[in-house]
Parts: structure tokens; sequence; C-alpha cells
């Protein structure tokens, strides 16, 4: 007698399988989440304890019975969070749109200028990329010192409104846009601001949102120049401010009320990566390859 | 308008470290495009053409020579200035922007008193659009078109403006090989229609005789001839010319005068006159043989295609520069596959005399004798 195929065998064979290998797979997953969102977690439940249950309890609970939002309130009220919160928007902004400008210029003239000396401008402003940051925090602190722009708004904002790498990462963009578009919009009459207007931009678009997400986050971030720049509390950032809170912000330790603190300036970044996410990576991995 | 284009010249510098002379694209071309023609620039790759339509349209700055539109100088007139249209072989079509937007580019740029107001604007869109019929694809965007319909918006594109010249640089080398048959048609209906003088550029010869008032031969910068294209096809001026016009390629043989006869190799096959004793080639049009059993070319058969219309005999003769000779001669004549040689006579019409020095044309005239000698 022929012998059989047991097709229903094998097809259980085949589901166990691959149940096993999906619980395997999301038992890893849900391991890393639980490590990478534990201290978001920590962080949400310190700031809705009331200060004196964090406080009584010798071994940190997971987990509180009495939620509270008085931290909330105590770190809008007793330190000038929300000022810090108002500088770093203004920061972040003024910072952010004045490097588009600059960037998006900077890289439509090396893409589609000619002009004497591109390449060799060119290189040099790739090599400066190789000199680290710390070594050129330290050349604009005398400068913008000398130029009596401590403690003020331009003082914070100028070494960052350019960005060799975001130069970069543009005139690559752009210059995989087809010479024959430059000529026939010449041809239709426009001039090269315009044709930049109306043309570059709009087919950049992808790679100028995620640089535009990425600066907002790096701006926000920015620690080490803020922290250099001001010593007068109306000019802090919340970066430096939150440290400025925790060393004598309400007079005592108060952690509860820091991490709400530290909620609230969190909250921004990640509602923003939420809602860009996937722009991020369509633009980077756009930026990142040829044709 | 008519186009005048006198002396044109353009050098690019050399790129070459070593040989500092300069690559001339385009060398002293002087021409007079009549009003509402269609000009074919025609030449193989690298000859100039596309050089000659930029600098046209403006893209390009000659190096020396003027260029006329009517009776203005726009030598130095910027591209936008000029009044042209251009279709770019790519199409060049703006990704961003729908079939609508892309055709009313070129009028949101108009300025002064040329302005127009939103409803003129799509109105004349539209016309453009109608023109060729893509008046239903409006809101599509360039990515969701097919070749061919991208190629149309592009003419669209280049003649919302009304320009006083329509350039086409290689407008069909994208298309497939029906559409491209049926896309030359339309943009001669288009220009029949606008009446707007039309340079395009091709290196497709079939292309350019099929639809052209007057094709321009060019070749390494210089023109070579100019003329309407059956006129060339029939007195080409040069080997280059003769070769390049006309598929099946013309035949080209060794050959010599001797004797007030012309020999291909060693067959004499015309009798002329008044023509000096030299070293030739001979060129003869596929269609020029014809079947003869005591015909004075003799060639070595090799074989036979059938074509439906007519029939394509190859042979092989010593004296050919191509590797076969192909002769297409009428259904009528039955050819024997199996003998080894086949002969002809020529139409003295078809056949072309070129001097082996300058490969210039060497006219001839026929002697009237009763019958071809062997």
């Amino acid at each position: 007698m022929e012998k059989m195929i047991d097709y229903s065998k094998i097809e259980k064979n085949a589901k166990a399988r691959k149940t096993v290998i999906n619980v395997i797979t999301y038992a890893l997953l849900i391991f890393w989440a639980v490590i990478v969102l534990f201290p978001f977690y920590w962080m949400l439940l310190t700031s809705v304890k009331s200060y004196s249950s964090y406080n009584s309890e010798y071994i940190p609970k997971f987990y509180t019975l009495s939620p509270t939002l008085q931290n909330y309130v105590d770190a809008f009220t007793t330190v000038p969070l929300g000022r810090y919160f108002t500088n770093t928007v203004i920061f972040t902004v003024v910072t952010t749109a004045i490097m588009l400008v600059v960037i998006t210029l900077a890289a439509f003239a090396f893409a589609r200028l000619d002009f004497k000396g591109k390449n060799i401008a060119f290189v040099i402003f790739l090599s400066l990329m190789m000199i680290p940051n710390e070594l050129v925090v330290i050349t604009n602190f005398v400068t913008i010192t000398n130029l009596n722009l401590r403690n003020t708004f331009p003082g914070l904002i100028l070494p960052s409104v350019t960005s060799v790498f975001y130069i970069y990462l543009l005139k690559e963009n752009f210059e995989q846009i087809p010479d024959s578009l430059y000529y026939a919009a010449k041809v239709d009459g426009t001039s090269d601001l315009k044709y930049l207007l109306k043309v570059m931009i709009p087919i950049s678009k992808p790679t100028l949102i995620t640089i535009t997400i990425l600066k907002v986050i790096e701006c926000w971030n920015s620690y080490v120049w803020p922290r250099l720049i001001t010593d007068d509390e109306n000019y802090y950032l919340v970066s430096n401010g939150i440290q400025e809170i925790r060393e004598n912000g309400f007079g005592r330790e108060n952690i509860p009320a820091m991490m709400a603190a530290v909620v609230v300036i969190s909250v921004p970044l990640i509602v923003l990566f939420l809602i860009f996410r996937n722009k991020v990576m369509e633009g980077v991995s756009r930026g990142g390859t040829k044709g | 308008m008519e186009v005048v284009l006198k002396n044109l010249t353009k050098k690019f510098p050399s790129r070459d470290r070593k040989n500092h002379e300069d690559v001339i694209a385009v060398n002293d071309f002087t021409f007079e495009i009549p009003d509402g023609k269609l000009i074919g620039l025609l030449g193989p790759s690298g000859c100039g053409k596309s050089t000659t339509l930029n600098l046209i349209s403006g893209l390009l700055k000659p190096t020396s020579g003027k260029i006329f539109f009517g009776e203005d100088d726009v030598t130095d007139l910027p591209p936008e200035n000029r009044g042209i249209g251009l279709v770019f072989q790519n199409y060049a079509l703006y990704p961003h922007l729908t079939v609508k937007q892309n055709i009313l580019f070129p009028l949101q740029n108009l300025k002064g008193k040329d302005k127009l107001s939103k409803q003129e604007m799509l109105e004349k869109a539209y016309t453009a659009a109608r023109l060729v019929q893509i008046d239903e694809l409006m809101d599509r965007k360039p990515g969701e078109l097919s070749g061919g319909q991208q190629q149309r918006v592009a003419i669209a594109r280049a003649l919302v403006k009304m320009p006083r010249v329509l350039l086409l640089d290689e407008p069909l080398s994208n298309l497939d090989a029906r559409l491209r048959l049926q896309t030359r048609e339309e943009i001669r209906r288009i220009q029949r229609e606008t009446r707007i003088t039309t340079i395009f550029v091709t290196h497709d010869q079939e292309e350019a005789m099929s639809i052209s008032d007057m094709i321009v031969v060019m070749k390494e910068g210089l023109v070579q001839q100019i003329g309407k294209p059956q006129d060339v096809y029939d007195n080409p001026i040069n080997l280059f010319v003769a070769k390049f016009l006309g598929t099946p390629p013309i035949n080209v043989f060794e050959g010599q005068v001797k004797n007030n006869k012309l020999y291909i190799g060693e067959d004499a096959v015309l009798d002329i006159k008044d023509t000096a004793d030299q070293q030739v080639y001979v060129g003869v049009r596929p269609e020029g043989f014809t079947l003869q059993e005591d015909g004075p070319l003799c060639c070595s058969l090799s074989g036979v295609e059938i074509m439906g219309r007519d029939i394509s005999v190859v042979s092989t003769n010593k004296a050919s520069l191509n590797p076969t000779v192909r002769a297409i001669i009428g259904t009528e004549y039955k050819v024997n596959t199996q003998q080894p040689q086949v002969r002809f006579t020529l139409k003295p019409s078809k056949v072309f005399v070129f001097s082996k020095e300058t490969e210039e044309r060497i006219p001839f005239e026929v002697r009237e004798v009763g019958r071809w000698e062997n």
C-alpha cells in the first residue's frame, strides 16, 4: 500500500512551531519593552506620589494607592518651570527656524550653483564635522562672551543656527533632483529662489521634516551650552532649569515634585515623536539612499 | 515666428589636462527656419544637435554667432524672456505637482502686464490640455501617468504660454515602439493646429523623416545637409548623410570609375559619362536593386527574408563595406534560395558615387546604351 502523506499532521506541526516562535519573540520583546519603559513608569509613578508618602517608603513601592497632582501644581507655582518652558520653546523655535533657512540656502548653493572654490569650501565644511563639539564649545564661549552676549537669547541661539551635517544631508537630497527640472523651471520663467521655494523644497519635504524634528529634539535636550552661557535664571532652559530646581528649587529635596517637572518637559518631545515617527524614518531612509 | 541662426558656434573648454583644445559642439551653424514649420535636427549622438537646441532655448550661451526670432536678436536674452516652450527628453515634470499645477506653472510665473487672472490661467491650461487630450487627467500626479501621458503633459506645459518657438529634445526616445509611432503623428497634428515653429531633435532618422517639413543632418558639430526629407534622402551630399538616412541602411561598396564605367569590385555596373577615372565609394539604396539573371552585379546569396509587402535579399559581396548586402525587391520576384549566386542590375537614381578621399558626392550621368554590358 502506498504510504499516505498526513497533511493534517504536517500542518499541526507547522502551526505548533509557529506558535512557539511567536511566544519566544513576544516574550523577548515584552522583556525589552519593560526594561526600556520602566524608567518612564518610575518617573510617572514618583510624580504622583505625595511628598510624605514618598519619604515614608523606606523601600520604594511599585505602585501608589493615593495618587495626587499636588506635585504638578508645585512644579508650576513654587519654581519658575513655566518660564523655563517658555524660554525653551522660544529657543527651540527660533533656532530651528533660522537653521532651516540657513541650511536650505547653503545646501542649494552647494548643490545647484556654480562658484569658485565650491568644492574646497564644501570639503572644509565636511572636515568641520570631525572636530568634537566639546572643542568648539570653548571657542564659542570665548566668542560669545567677547560679544557680550552672555545671558541673552542671541547668545543661546547663535552657535547652533547652522549644522554641517544637515547641510550635507540636504545637499545630497537636492542633488538627486534632476537638472532638467531646473532647466524646465528656467524656461518656465522662475528665478533661482523661486525654483528653490516652489520645486526643490516641496520635493525634499520628507528630509526637511526629519531635519526639523531632529533639530527640535536636539534643542530641547541641549544642556552643556545653555549651562555655560547663562547664569541668570531668566534665561534658563528646561535642561539647566531642572538642575537648578533639583539643587535649590523647593527649598528641600522634593523628588516627587521634580519628577512632575521632568514629566512636563518630556511630554512635548514624546508627543512630537509619536506623531512624526514614521516621517523621521522615511526621511532618513530616503535621504540616505540614491535613486 | 521664423528663427534665424547666424554663424552659431559653441565651444566647450576641454576637460583633458594634456589637450587644451576646446571641444567644438556646434560649428558655424547658419540656417533660417521658416515660420510655422517643423524642423528635425538629426544626427548621431554627440553631433551637437542638443547643444543647438539649448542655444536656441537660451539655456546655453553661444561662443559666437547670433540668434534671431523674427526681427528680435535674442542671443543674450535669458530663456524665460524668449517665449519658448521646451520639452525635455525625460519630460522634467514637477513630481510634487498635479498635472493641472504642472501646466499652470509657466503661467503663474508671468510678471507685469502679462499677469493673468486665475480664471484666465485655468482656461488656458484646459485649452492646452484638450489639445493634447489629457484634460481628464488633470488631478493626477506625474508618477501616476504612463510614459505617453507624461509626454503629453510636458507638451501641454510647453504650449500653454503659446510660445513663439517650440523645442523638443528627443521627445519620443522614452516611449515604446507603438506609442512612438502614435505620438509622433500627434506631435505633427499639434504642430499643424497651432502653427508654432517647432524644432525637434532626434537621432532616429525615421522619426525625423516622417514628420519634419525639413531636416538638418549634423555630424560632429557641422551641418552636413539641410533640406526636405525626401530631397536629402534622394540626393545625399556626402557618404555620411547617405549612410545615416534610410532603413535598412544604404549598401556601400568599394569601387572605381574607369573608362567611363562604374565598377563595383570587378563588375562594371553602370555606363557613365564625363567622370574622371578614380577610386570611389559606391552607395546603393536597398530598393535600387533589380533581380535579373544576366545583371552585372554578382553577389553570393546568403538568404531571403520575406517581410510580407516585399522581399529582402541578403547576400555578400567582396567589395561591400557592410558585412551583408541587403536588397529589397517586390514580392513578384521569386528567388531560388538554392542557387549560390544572385545577379542584380542597379537603378541609376538609387546609386550614389562618393569620392574616396573627401567622401563627397560625385555627380554622374548615365550613358544611354541599348542594354547593360557585362
